[in-house]
This record gives C-alpha cells, sequence and structure tokens, in this order.
C-alpha cells in the first residue's frame, strides 16, 4: 500500500489490523490506539481520502490504496491548516485523542467545506475526547473551514 | 484484540465470491466493508475459517432508478446512500436510516448488503427496508432468487442466505410522496438503537420496522393495520409493541423497550402526518 505518499511493502498475516501495520511495519506511531473497538477515533487515518477507523480495517483490505495518517498532513515545516487552527485554539489537553481528531475533521471538511456548530459536532461524533476539549475542538475545525473558504 | 487466524481470499467479481463461497461452504464468511465482521472477530465471537473479500466487487456498487423501484447494489456504502440524489428524492427514509449508522468512519466503509446480511435486531437499516417493503436479490450457483424483507430475516443473526449464497441487491420501491420519520432512542450519539423506529406513510399504506423489538428486526404489524384502518397515531401506537419480544439487557428491560416502541412510534406517526 501507498502510505503518506510511500509504497510500503510487507508479508502480514490476513488478521493483521492496518493500524497495526502502520505502527508497527511503517513505523509510524502518530496513529494512536484507544479502544480499540471502533468506537473512540483515535486510530482514525485516511484510506483513499476518507477518514475510517484502522483498527476496524485489516492489512490486506487496504492492499494498493492509499492511506495518509497524521504524518502525511504537513508539507514539510508548514503545518495543515487544520494542525494550524488546533494550534492555534488550543484545541487538545492531553493530545492523545488529537491525531485521529485531527484526520476525522481532515475529512469531514472535504466532505462539508462549511460547516455549521452542528455539523461540526456531528461530524466528530466517531471520535472522543476524554479530557472532554471538544469546546476547543470545534472551535478550531470551524476557524480551518473559514480559512478555507 | 486481534481476530483468530485465518485465511483470506479476495474475489474480484460475484462469480468468483458464489464459486468460493460453494468451495468452502460453512467455513467461509464474506467481507464488505468489514464493519459488522471484524468487530466480531476481534472479540472472537466469529472465528470464520476463511475470509472471502468482496469489498471491491465494484459491480455491486451502485444506485440505479429501474421502473418502479431503485435497484442499489449490495456493495453501495453507507455514505453513498444517504448522500444519494436518487435515495434522498424517492426514499428518504431510507437516506435518514442510513444517516444515523454509527459514525462518518462507520459509514465510510460500512456497506447496506452487509448490514443487511449480518440480520441484527439492533442495527438501523433492517427497520427502514422492512417500513419500505424492499426486496432482495440472492445469487448463488443455481441463479438467482428475489426475497420480501419481511421473509429475509429468520432468526438472531440468521437470515434467508444459503451459506454459497451472496446479497447483491436490494430494490425498494419509489416512494417520491410518501411521509416518513426515522427515530432511534440512544444514550450517546454513536451508540446502537435502544429502540428505534422506522415509519412511513404512503397513500393508504402504513409500513413500521422496528429496532431491537426482538430477536430480529420485525414490523410492527398491528400497528400498521390499526393505522391503515383509520386509527390514530395515539391509538395506533399503543399496539408497536404487540406480539413482540423484546430483549432485557443492561441498557432496558423488556418493559421499558415496548414503552419505547409505542412512545417512538407515535411520534413517528405524528412527524409522518398522521
Amino acid at each position: 500500500m501507498t502510505i503518506n505518499g510511500t509504497a510500503v511493502s510487507a508479508e502480514v498475516e490476513p488478521r493483521t489490523l492496518l493500524v497495526h501495520f502502520i505502527r508497527e511495519q511503517a513505523s509510524l506511531k502518530g496513529t494512536n490506539i484507544g479502544c480499540d473497538s471502533s468506537s473512540c477515533g483515535a486510530c482514525t487515518v485516511h484510506l483513499n481520502g476518507e477518514s475510517v477507523k484502522s483498527c476496524t480495517v485489516l492489512a490486506v483490505q487496504a492492499d494498493e490504496q492509499e492511506v495518509t495518517t497524521i504524518e502525511g498532513l504537513a508539507d514539510g515545516e508548514t503545518l495543515h491548516p487544520m494542525q494550524e487552527a488546533f494550534r492555534d485554539c488550543h484545541a487538545l489537553q492531553c493530545g492523545y485523542c488529537t491525531p485521529g481528531m485531527v484526520m476525522a475533521a481532515v475529512s469531514l471538511l472535504d466532505e462539508v467545506p462549511t460547516p455549521t456548530e452542528l455539523e461540526v459536532r456531528e461530524g466528530l461524533e466517531g471520535n472522543l475526547c476524554r479530557c472532554t476539549g471538544y469546546h476547543n475542538i470545534v472551535k478550531a475545525v470551524l476557524q480551518a473551514s473559514g480559512s478555507k473558504s | 484484540m486481534i481476530p483468530a487466524a485465518f485465511d483470506y481470499q479476495r474475489a474480484d467479481s460475484k462469480e468468483q465470491a458464489i464459486s468460493l463461497l460453494s468451495e468452502h461452504g460453512d467455513e467461509a464468511k464474506l467481507l464488505a466493508g468489514g464493519h459488522s465482521l471484524i468487530p466480531l472477530m476481534k472479540y472472537r465471537l466469529a472465528a470464520p475459517g476463511i475470509v472471502v473479500d468482496v469489498g471491491r466487487v465494484n459491480e455491486l456498487s451502485y444506485v440505479r432508478e429501474e421502473g418502479d423501484h431503485l435497484a442499489i447494489g449490495a456493495l453501495t456504502r453507507h455514505r453513498e446512500i444517504e448522500t444519494s440524489e436518487l435515495v434522498l428524492a424517492n426514499t428518504g427514509l431510507l437516506a435518514a436510516a442510513t444517516k444515523q449508522v454509527g459514525d462518518p468512519q462507520v459509514r465510510h466503509r460500512g456497506t447496506i448488503g452487509g448490514a443487511l446480511a449480518h440480520g441484527d435486531p439492533a442495527s438501523d437499516i433492517p427497520s427502514a427496508v422492512l417500513a419500505l417493503r424492499a426486496s432482495f436479490i440472492i445469487e448463488g450457483p443455481s441463479g438467482e432468487r428475489e426475497v420480501e424483507a419481511d421473509d429475509f430475516f429468520t432468526g438472531f443473526l440468521e437470515t434467508a442466505l444459503e451459506p454459497e449464497e451472496l446479497l447483491t441487491e436490494i430494490r425498494v420501491p419509489k416512494l417520491p410522496n410518501s411521509t416518513w420519520s426515522f427515530q432511534k432512542f440512544n444514550r450517546r450519539a454513536q451508540d446502537w438503537a435502544i429502540v428505534g423506529a422506522s415509519v412511513l406513510i404512503a397513500d393508504n399504506q402504513c409500513g413500521v420496522g422496528l429496532v431491537n423489538m426482538d430477536s430480529k428486526p420485525v414490523r410492527a404489524a398491528a400497528l400498521e393495520e390499526a393505522i391503515e384502518n383509520g386509527a390514530s397515531a395515539e391509538e395506533a401506537s399503543e399496539l408497536a409493541a404487540e406480539g413482540l419480544e423484546p430483549p432485557s439487557d443492561l441498557n432496558a428491560s423488556t418493559e421499558y423497550r415496548s414503552h419505547l416502541a409505542r412512545v417512538l412510534t407515535k411520534r413517528g406517526l405524528q412527524e409522518s402526518g398522521k
């Protein structure tokens, strides 16, 4: 598969989960494992441009497909506008949910470029922040959508 | 959590999928989007010997207008259905129920056929296809057959599908002038419904499918009949749980579920203009 534009190839058991492939075979540790049961969204990555929970995708399902992780968003030293907005709005506390939250938010704005606050909240229903820092997360996504339009 | 070991085969066409199923029989399980099967495998509640991946059989991903119905390929993903102009214009109830499935990440992967073939009474989509009186096209080694939604769900996680058969298409009547409502009661945004109800009113016909109100997806037949005979929403909704055996679990008792069914169907009927 291609991860962040780089071809990654490995022989793995069919039961290998995409999140384990990303963390162990590709050595990209930005994608976190949270609940491991497709509830919390910490493991969210993009598969062919759409947000998915990589704990509930087999690595073989992503064979020959394009995967983007949090490490693939920034352009060198230049942060992705969503990362920039998260920094500006202090949209993180402990940071554990952040990579998944950012990936889900980028996918949301691809589908709904200028969402309302309600659309942001509903669009992020698959991502939990147990610091309950939702207020600033929603603010950051709205700010990023503004800078886009 | 990692699933038990299994063999993996990818099918590139529906013929290849059927041939792999015929070869491996009971040992094989179909994998579409994986959002019902993979969690079960991770919890080790399912341990198929071989997984046949049909996720790339693109010929089964479509929404088409065909005469008086929409033909929806079984591998059409939830996200495509909830945003399909054809679905929104002709069968809004299905779009509304689909939009309530899981969360955006789940809906990017999960497919309508996968959700239906799973036969889960707690799933939202079966209630909508039951209310809409949809039918299912099933293909196997001996050809194609059509099964009504009422005859498809046969028990808890059990359907009319034989081990060597593949659900290929869902046919949903076009009802652009119907009124409808999808009601879901749960504790947190992405949770399964404790109880849910799909309500459809089309001319004099009433369809009500229920979520989590029996061991399989069911219709509220007594309620539908009452509406068709002129009862008010208030009167008919009293019959929502008639003849059903809702489960009792940590989320809700049988009595509480029956109460929810009455409340949710009343709201649904009222929203649908009854």
